[in-house]
């Protein structure tokens, strides 16, 4: 029988994504891919998959999922402030399993994966990568055009996770050292496209007034609620152009709504400014209810921004240290272990929180 | 109006050509984008990502891992300067379109009532336009098709549907589109396509017209429609049928 997990209780909104769909924008096709570029890359270090490989893993949003494993076994990197617990066999009570780090599951092991705490996602990735299709060069789901990841869709229950490996490659679990730093402070964001659509008051408004995330947060995109910002005479609209990720697009209503992997191609409302690429994965982070201010940078300041993250994230995934194997708990680690993850679930929320 | 490099953050820029839909403008978004293009064949341009051309823009999507803007822009002005001589890659394809049936004519009535001319006339001018591809977005494989017969240029219905079928020929303002999907739109529904705009049983050959493709439409029966219809849910059609030249 071929490997995969089994979901036997799906999460709240789970998907196969990757790094994202490139080189289809011209024809309509959305990106899609991991709202957390961070996460996704640290969750492929630690179960043991290469950058260039793009492997896919689940994204997991508030609530993660129980999968029951049906493979001799089967790493899997577990990142991100997620609970989780291993259920050994049918009715044995759950043993906790601490995140940011790898760990080798057995057939009829289930991984029950609950909230997420302080952040919108966490990643489960496993070694090899989620083995489904590849569509327009990407595993990543696109949900409302029903393509990619698993039929194009979120998990439900009784789906099965395509495993590219019969059993786990022999080699230490691995972990990182600290949890990454997103960052804190305002969302650093380049005025433009249409600088020009605002008036002066209009982009003070927007850097200096404070903004909460909305219910309307998902995949495609966040309102914030918050001020209004006010149009120059070139008014809200505009013929539609297309939208580059992190694009704050501002209709007639005045409130700013940030676009993210899901978001269209092109559009007709004219944008006030881009989140620089280093600050998207924490913006795709934010939970509704959750308040951030907006500071304008250049383009240069926001690639340096950029390059500066990635070698931060290189030395992360360099810096990934071997992690105790399942098997010999020992309880005054598991104890420390555990003081130590809830200490990482207040770091996170404080970040987040702003 | 001069072009301009607008900021997108750092992972794009917008080249922009104008403000407004015309030709002229949407001739020069494609001639950068062919330009880009073969550039990049040619193992230039390290870093370009893809560019994505709309009406009036071309937008550059770029690595900053690998790149920078200030090394891009001047190479992309240099293509500007003889970007006008390259023409872009343009197949001339024509789709099958059924106008004759109240399903698929929903607002054929009310576009002849409007514009004041018969119903047989709209279809006309409907089939005696050649149009453009401007633009594919707003969905998957949604082409924006510029070239409608001036006579039929009308507003967006005041309120829009909350289902428009798939394969729904519609008209609004200057332009004519084809709905990939079932979803919810404002257009005047003329007629209907057997021809999926969007079909994922082609793979990374889903979508069936790219930017800058010449269209036009041939009028077929309703029994045709149902024969070509049948056809396509065996298998997908292969774009090659439809395609009269390719450059």
């Amino acid at each position: 029988m071929s490997a995969r997990l089994v979901v036997e209780r799906p999460g709240l909104f789970d998907t196969v994504q990757d790094r994202g769909r490139v080189g289809f924008q011209e024809l309509g096709m959305p990106t899609a891919g991991a709202m957390d570029r961070i996460a996704l890359a640290l969750a492929n270090a630690v179960a043991g998959n290469t950058p260039d490989a793009n492997a896919a893993a689940l994204e997991m949003s508030v609530l993660g999922p129980t999968l029951l494993v049906e493979a001799d076994s089967v790493r899997v990197g577990l990142v991100g402030p997620i609970e989780a617990s291993l259920i050994a066999s049918e009715g044995a009570a759950p043993k906790p399993l601490p995140s940011d780090r790898s760990h080798t599951l057995t057939r009829g092991q289930r991984l029950k994966l609950g909230g997420i705490g302080g952040v919108s996602t966490a990643y489960l990735a496993v070694e090899g990568g989620i083995d489904v299709p590849v569509f327009m060069g990407s595993r990543s789901t696109y949900t409302r055009a029903a393509l990619g990841g698993l039929e194009g869709r979120k998990l439900k229950e009784g789906d099965a996770l395509p495993l590219p490996r019969e059993t786990a490659s022999a080699r230490a679990e691995l972990a990182l050292a600290a949890p990454f730093d997103y960052g804190s402070g305002p969302i650093r964001v380049v005025p433009g496209p249409q600088a020009d659509h605002f008036t002066e008051a209009g982009h003070a408004t927007f850097t200096g007034s404070e903004y909460v995330v909305s219910k309307e947060a998902d995949r495609m995109g966040i309102r914030f609620e918050g001020p209004k910002i006010e149009h120059s005479a070139l008014g809200p609209d505009i013929v539609s152009d297309g939208i580059a990720p992190g694009a704050i697009q501002v209709p007639a209503a005045g409130l700013p709504i940030a676009l993210l992997a899901d978001r269209q191609t092109a559009g007709g409302y004219s944008k006030i400014a881009t989140i620089a690429s280093a600050d998207l994965p924490r913006t795709c982070r934010l939970l509704p209810g959750m308040r951030v201010r907006f500071t304008a940078i250049t383009v240069a300041e926001a690639e340096s921004l950029r390059r500066e993250q990635e070698r931060r994230l290189a030395a992360a995934i360099a810096g990934l240290k071997p992690a105790r194997p399942e098997g010999g708990i020992d309880m005054k680690a598991l104890y420390e272990e555990n003081l130590i993850d809830g200490v990482v679930l207040c770091v996170h929320v404080r970040y987040h929180a702003n | 109006m001069s072009t301009r490099f607008l900021d997108c953050g750092d992972t794009a820029f917008s080249v922009e050509f104008g403000s407004t839909i015309a030709p002229d403008i949407n001739a020069r978004v494609m001639a950068l984008h062919g330009a880009i293009a073969a550039e990049r064949e040619a193992g230039r341009l390290t870093g370009v990502v893809e560019t994505v051309p709309s009406m009036r823009a071309l937008l550059v999507f770029y690595d900053p891992l690998s790149t920078t803007r200030a090394a891009l822009q001047p190479a992309i002005e240099a293509l500007l300067v003889g970007g006008q001589a390259i023409t872009a890659r343009s197949r001339r394809l024509t789709l099958p379109c059924c106008y004759d049936d109240a399903e698929f004519a929903l607002d054929l009535a009310d576009v002849a009532q409007r514009t004041g001319i018969s119903q047989e006339r709209v279809i006309e001018l409907h089939l005696a336009s050649e149009f453009r591809v401007y633009m594919v977005g707003f969905m998957p494989g949604l082409p924006y098709l510029a070239g409608l017969a001036k006579p039929l240029h009308l507003p967006r219905r005041a309120s829009p549907r909350v289902r428009v079928p798939a394969r729904s020929v519609a008209i609004a303002t200057e332009m004519s589109v084809v709905y990939p999907f079932e979803s919810p739109g404002g257009w005047h529904l003329l007629g209907r396509t057997p021809v999926s705009m969007f079909d994922t049983r082609r793979g990374a050959g889903a979508t069936t017209l790219a930017p800058g493709d010449t269209v036009r439409f041939r009028r077929i029966s309703r029994a045709e429609y149902d024969a070509l219809s049948a056809e396509a849910e065996r298998a997908p059609f292969d774009v090659e049928r439809f395609v009269e030249a390719s450059p």
